[in-house]
C-alpha cells in the first residue's frame, strides 16, 4: 500500500462545516445573572484527552478554550438515579439511547436509571458540537470511562464502609455485593449525602466490547413512549406564558439592500411589538396569524444586486475558483509521478457535476427565548448550543453567562443546523417585547434562508493497466469539499486537490459533508475502468485495494446481494460502490429498473454491508444505516435547489422532492460487528455508497452513464 | 376580530376564541396546547399536521378551524384510550419506526385512517396510502412494517 495517502485520511480540512459570524448585531445589556445548576449528590469529573478536530471546528470560541478538565457529569442521586451531563444534542441519532446504553454498561446499572441532560449550557461541559460522526467514538468512550471511575468509587466507599478488601467487592444492577459474605449495598444508599470530584485517567481499564451485556444489545430508544403519543416537546412545541409569535422580514432576493422602510402600519395593529434595529425587522404578535398580518404590513424597498443562477452554475463555479497554489486548504497532494503515469497506459478521464441541495429537515428551525433579569435563556434546536451561545452573547454583546441555551431534542438537521440566526431573531424580538418570543421559520425560510450542501465540479484524470492494475489518479474537486477525497484504492501516482470556489448560494455542512460527491465521482469512475478492461466491477475494486476491512464490506454487501450469482431481468441493472470515511467502512450493491418508455428510475433493491467497529446499538444502527440510503436516494436521483437572481426557485416540498414512501427500495443491512476495533460514528458515511451504486446500476440497466447529481429528477432521456 | 368557536377535539368540547383566518393547526397547538400536531410545511405537503376529522385524515394546517363545525377532531393525543396505546402507537414502539419522530404524530394518524379503509394493507398498498407523508430521516420500511403489524392486532382484537 502506498503510504503518503492513507484510505480514509481527510487530506483536506473540511471548510464546509458551518462558520459565518453572527446575522445581527444588537447594542449592550449586561445585567447580573445566577446560577442555575443545583447540587448533585455525586459529580464526576473527566479529562478530556481528545484534541479539537480542526477540520471541523465551528466558529472560534472567544475567550473559551476546549476545557482541558471537563467534558461530561456523572451524579448518582439518592433515589439511585443516574444523570449524565452531556453537550451533545439528540435529533434522531439516537445517542440517547446509545450513550445511556454505555453508562448503564460500565456503572452497572440497569438502563432505566440512566436519564440523560443533553444540550444545556448551564448544565453541561462544553461541547464543539454534535457533528462530524464524534458523539460514539469520543462522547460514548468519556461517558464509559466517567461511568466506570464512578464504580471503582463506589466500590472504594462500600470497601471502607464494610472495612474489607475490595477485591471481593463487585458492582451489578445497581448495588454492591461482598461476594464473601452476601452482603449487598445500593449505590443511592453509598451516595447519600457525598460528592465527589474525580479526574479519568487515560489507562482506565474499560470492559471489553467482547463482554458487553447492555452495550452491544438493540435496546429500544429510551423515551419512544413520549414520540408515539405526541407528548415531547420539540422547541416549536414549547408555550412559555404569554408568549408571542415572532416574524421577521426577508429580503426578496439573496444580498439586496433595506433602502427604507415603513413600519408605521405594522405598529397600528393592537398587541403588535416591531422591531426595526439596523438590518433587522421584524415583528412580535399573540398569534400566528397576527405575526403574520403585521409583517405583511410594513413596507420596504430594496435594491437587488444581479445573480448568477444555477443554469450557469457550474462554469460559474470553475470560473470562480480561489487561486489554490501554495495555500493550505487547496494544494495538490502528489504522489509519484501522476503525468508520467497518465501518459503511459489506458486513459479515461471524465467531469461530474453535485447540485446544491437542502437539509429540509422536518421541523424547521426554531427558537423560543425570553429574557430575565439581563439574562437571555434559548430553547432552539441546534447542533451546536455553545456555538449558538456565543452567537448571542457577539449579537447582544453579553458575557457568557448572561446566556443559557438549550436544546430540546430535535426534529432532525443533517448538518443543517450548525447556525443560530433563529435564536437571534426570538432573542431581539424578545427582548423588545418584555415577553417570550417564539420564531419557527416556514418551509419557505427553511428552504431558502438556511445553507445548502455545496455544489461542486470534480474533475478525474486516471490510467489503467490491461491487467486492472490502477496507475494513476488524478482528482480535482471544485467546491464540493475535501472530506473522502482520498482514494481508499492502492494506487502508485496520485494528485488529488480541493479547490475552493466563490459559492453563489450559502453552503455549509450537509450529512457526510462532501464525501458524498466525492465517492459519487470516484466509484463511479471506478466503474467504468472496470468496463475499460473488461473486469468485474467487484473484482476491479478488490484487485485494487489493500485494505481489509473495505474489501471485507464490499464482499459481505456482493455476497448478501447475490452479486455474480443473479443476472438483472430486461431493463433492470446492478450497481456497486463504496468507501471509507470517519471510521466507518461502507459497501452498497443496489438494483434499479429504467422504464424504456417514460425514462422513469426506480431502485428496486438496495444492500448495504457496514463496519464501523464495536456495534453499541445494532437496532440502532440498522435505523441509520436505512435512513442514510434513504436520504441519499433524493440527493443521488431528484434533489436540487434551482435558483436564479438571488430568488429559490423550488423552495416547498411541492417542487423540492423529497425521497416518500414510494420511491424507497426494499433494503437490507449487513452489520460486520468488529468488537477488536473501537466504535466509530455511523450517522454520515452510510449515505455514500447510495449514489454510485444507483448510478453504476443505471449504466448497467441502460449504457448511459450518468455523471451528475441528481442523476434523473425528470427520469432518464433516451 | 375573533370568534368564539365550539369545536369536539378528542371527546371534550371547547370554546375558543379564534380569529377568522385561524387554521386548525394553530387553534389546535396555540390556543389549546395540543402540541403533538407538527407544523413541517403549512402546505398540505408533508403532513406532519395530520389530524381525523370524522374518521378522516386531515391535514389541519390547511383546514380553516372556522369550518370544522360539529365534526369530531382526533389528535395523537386523544389516540391512547384509558392508559393503552392504540395499537398502531404500539407498533410504532416495537418496530422502532422513528428517529427524530418529527413526523410520528402524523404518521400514526394518516396510518390510523389508512387501516380503517385497508384492514388488510399490502406493503405496496401502504405505500401508496402514506405517500404523502415525509419522513426524513428515512425509516420508511419500519413505519410500513409498523402499520402491518398494527392491522394484524386490529384483526385480531376483532376476531
Amino acid at each position: 500500500m502506498n503510504t503518503a495517502l492513507q484510505p480514509g485520511v481527510v487530506i483536506e480540512p473540511e471548510r464546509y462545516e458551518f462558520r459565518e459570524p453572527p446575522a445581527y448585531d444588537f447594542g449592550l445589556q449586561r445585567r447580573d445573572f445566577f446560577k442555575l445548576l443545583g447540587g448533585g449528590v455525586a459529580v464526576f469529573l473527566i479529562a478530556r484527552n481528545a484534541p479539537a478536530l480542526p477540520q471541523e471546528s465551528g466558529r472560534g470560541f472567544r475567550g473559551e478554550e476546549l476545557p482541558r478538565d471537563i467534558s461530561a457529569w456523572l451524579h448518582i442521586g439518592e433515589s439511585g438515579a443516574v444523570t449524565v451531563y452531556t453537550g451533545k444534542v439528540e435529533m434522531g441519532q439516537n445517542i440517547r439511547t446509545s450513550l445511556s446504553q454505555a453508562v448503564a454498561e460500565e456503572l452497572r446499572v440497569p438502563i432505566g436509571s440512566v436519564g440523560l441532560v443533553m444540550g444545556d449550557t448551564d448544565l453541561t461541559p462544553f461541547d464543539m458540537g454534535t457533528f462530524g460522526s464524534r458523539t460514539t467514538p469520543t462522547m460514548n468512550l468519556e461517558l464509559r470511562r466517567v461511568a466506570s471511575v464512578a464504580r471503582d468509587t463506589l466500590l472504594q466507599m462500600a470497601a471502607k464502609n464494610w472495612s474489607v478488601d475490595e477485591a471481593r467487592l463487585t458492582a451489578a444492577n445497581g448495588k454492591i455485593r461482598d461476594r464473601d459474605t452476601g452482603r449487598e449495598i445500593e449505590y443511592a444508599k453509598l451516595a447519600r449525602g457525598q460528592a465527589f470530584a474525580k479526574a479519568v485517567v487515560e489507562s482506565d481499564p474499560l470492559t471489553p466490547a467482547s463482554q458487553w451485556k447492555v452495550a452491544g444489545q438493540p435496546i429500544p430508544k429510551v423515551d419512544g413512549r413520549d414520540f408515539v403519543t405526541g407528548k415531547h416537546r420539540y422547541t416549536p412545541d414549547l408555550a412559555p406564558a404569554g408568549f408571542l409569535h415572532g416574524k421577521v422580514l426577508r429580503p426578496p432576493s439573496f444580498g439586496a439592500e433595506l433602502v427604507s422602510v415603513d413600519v408605521s402600519a405594522a405598529k397600528a395593529l393592537p398587541d403588535v411589538t416591531v422591531v426595526h434595529d439596523a438590518d433587522f425587522v421584524g415583528v412580535a404578535a399573540p398569534s400566528v396569524e397576527a405575526a403574520e398580518r403585521a409583517a405583511a404590513a410594513i413596507q420596504a424597498r430594496w435594491k437587488e444586486v444581479p445573480q448568477p443562477s444555477s443554469r450557469e452554475l457550474f462554469e460559474y463555479l470553475k470560473a470562480n475558483a480561489e487561486e489554490s497554489e501554495g495555500g493550505r486548504e487547496g494544494s495538490p497532494r502528489v504522489v509519484g509521478s501522476p503525468d508520467r503515469a497518465l501518459a503511459a497506459d489506458q486513459r479515461l478521464d471524465a467531469t461530474y457535476t453535485i447540485a446544491y441541495i437542502a437539509h429540509a429537515p422536518l421541523e424547521p428551525r426554531a427558537a423560543v427565548a425570553e429574557w430575565n433579569g439581563g439574562k437571555v435563556t434559548v430553547h432552539t434546536g441546534t447542533q451546536r448550543p455553545f456555538g449558538v451561545r456565543e452567537e448571542l452573547m457577539q449579537a447582544f454583546h453579553l458575557s457568557q453567562d448572561q446566556v443559557r441555551v438549550l436544546v430540546p431534542d430535535t426534529g432532525a438537521a443533517y448538518g443543517g443546523k450548525h447556525s443560530g440566526e433563529v435564536a437571534l431573531e426570538a432573542a431581539r424580538l424578545a427582548r423588545a417585547a418584555g415577553a417570550p418570543v417564539k420564531r419557527v421559520w416556514t418551509r419557505e425560510e427553511e428552504f431558502t434562508w438556511a445553507y445548502f450542501r455545496p455544489a461542486g465540479v470534480i474533475e478525474i484524470k486516471s490510467a489503467v493497466a490491461s491487467d486492472g492494475t490502477i496507475t494513476a489518479w488524478e482528482f480535482h474537486n471544485y467546491n464540493s469539499g475535501g472530506s473522502g477525497i482520498g482514494t481508499p484504492y492502492a494506487v502508485p501516482n496520485q494528485r488529488i486537490q480541493f479547490h475552493p470556489c466563490k459559492s453563489p448560494l450559502r453552503q455549509g455542512s450537509y450529512r457526510a459533508l462532501a464525501a458524498t460527491a466525492n465517492h459519487f465521482a470516484r466509484e463511479s469512475h471506478m466503474d467504468d475502468l472496470a468496463h475499460l478492461v473488461n473486469m468485474d466491477p467487484l473484482e476491479f475494486r478488490c484487485k485494487n485495494l489493500t485494505d481489509e476491512r473495505l474489501k471485507a464490506v464490499f464482499q459481505a454487501a456482493a455476497e448478501k446481494f447475490g452479486w455474480g450469482r443473479t443476472k438483472p431481468e430486461p431493463g433492470h441493472g446492478f450497481g456497486i460502490g463504496g468507501g471509507i470515511e470517519k471510521g466507518g467502512y461502507i459497501a452498497t450493491c443496489a438494483e434499479v429498473a429504467v422504464d424504456r418508455s417514460t425514462g422513469a428510475v426506480h431502485v428496486v433493491r438496495v444492500v448495504s454491508a457496514f463496519d464501523c467497529g464495536a456495534v453499541v446499538n445494532p437496532d440502532g444502527l440498522r435505523n441509520q444505516l436505512i435512513g442514510a440510503n434513504i436520504m441519499g436516494l433524493g440527493g443521488a436521483l431528484f434533489e436540487a435547489i434551482e435558483f436564479a437572481n438571488g430568488k429559490i426557485l423550488n423552495p416547498h416540498f411541492a417542487q423540492y422532492r423529497v425521497p416518500r414512501f414510494m420511491d424507497v427500495p426494499s433494503l437490507d443491512v449487513v452489520l460486520i460487528d468488529r468488537k477488536d476495533q473501537p466504535s466509530a460514528g455511523a450517522g454520515e458515511s452510510p449515505i455514500m455508497g447510495l449514489a454510485p451504486a444507483v448510478g453504476n446500476a443505471i449504466f448497467n440497466a441502460t449504457g448511459k452513464r450518468l455523471r451528475s447529481l441528481p442523476m434523473a429528477p425528470k427520469g432518464i432521456k433516451a | 376580530m375573533s370568534a368564539v368557536l365550539k369545536l369536539r377535539i378528542n371527546n371534550t368540547e371547547h370554546s375558543v376564541a379564534v380569529e377568522p383566518d385561524a387554521t386548525l393547526l394553530s387553534v389546535l397547538r396555540d390556543r389549546l396546547d395540543l402540541t403533538g400536531t407538527k407544523y413541517g410545511c403549512g402546505e398540505g405537503q408533508c403532513g406532519a399536521c395530520t389530524v381525523l376529522i370524522d374518521g378522516k385524515a386531515r391535514r389541519s394546517c390547511l383546514t380553516p378551524a372556522s369550518s370544522v363545525g360539529s365534526a369530531h377532531v382526533l389528535t395523537i393525543e386523544g389516540l391512547e384510550k384509558n392508559g393503552r396505546l392504540h395499537p398502531l402507537q404500539e407498533a410504532f414502539l416495537d418496530e422502532g419506526a422513528f428517529q427524530c419522530a418529527y413526523c410520528t404524530s402524523g404518521m400514526i394518524m394518516a396510518g390510523v385512517a389508512f387501516l380503517k379503509d385497508h384492514p388488510n394493507p399490502t406493503e405496496a398498498e401502504i405505500a401508496r396510502g402514506m405517500n404523502g407523508n415525509v419522513c426524513r430521516c428515512g425509516t420508511h420500511p419500519r413505519i410500513v412494517a409498523a402499520v402491518r403489524k398494527a392491522a394484524r392486532e386490529l384483526k385480531e382484537s376483532q376476531a
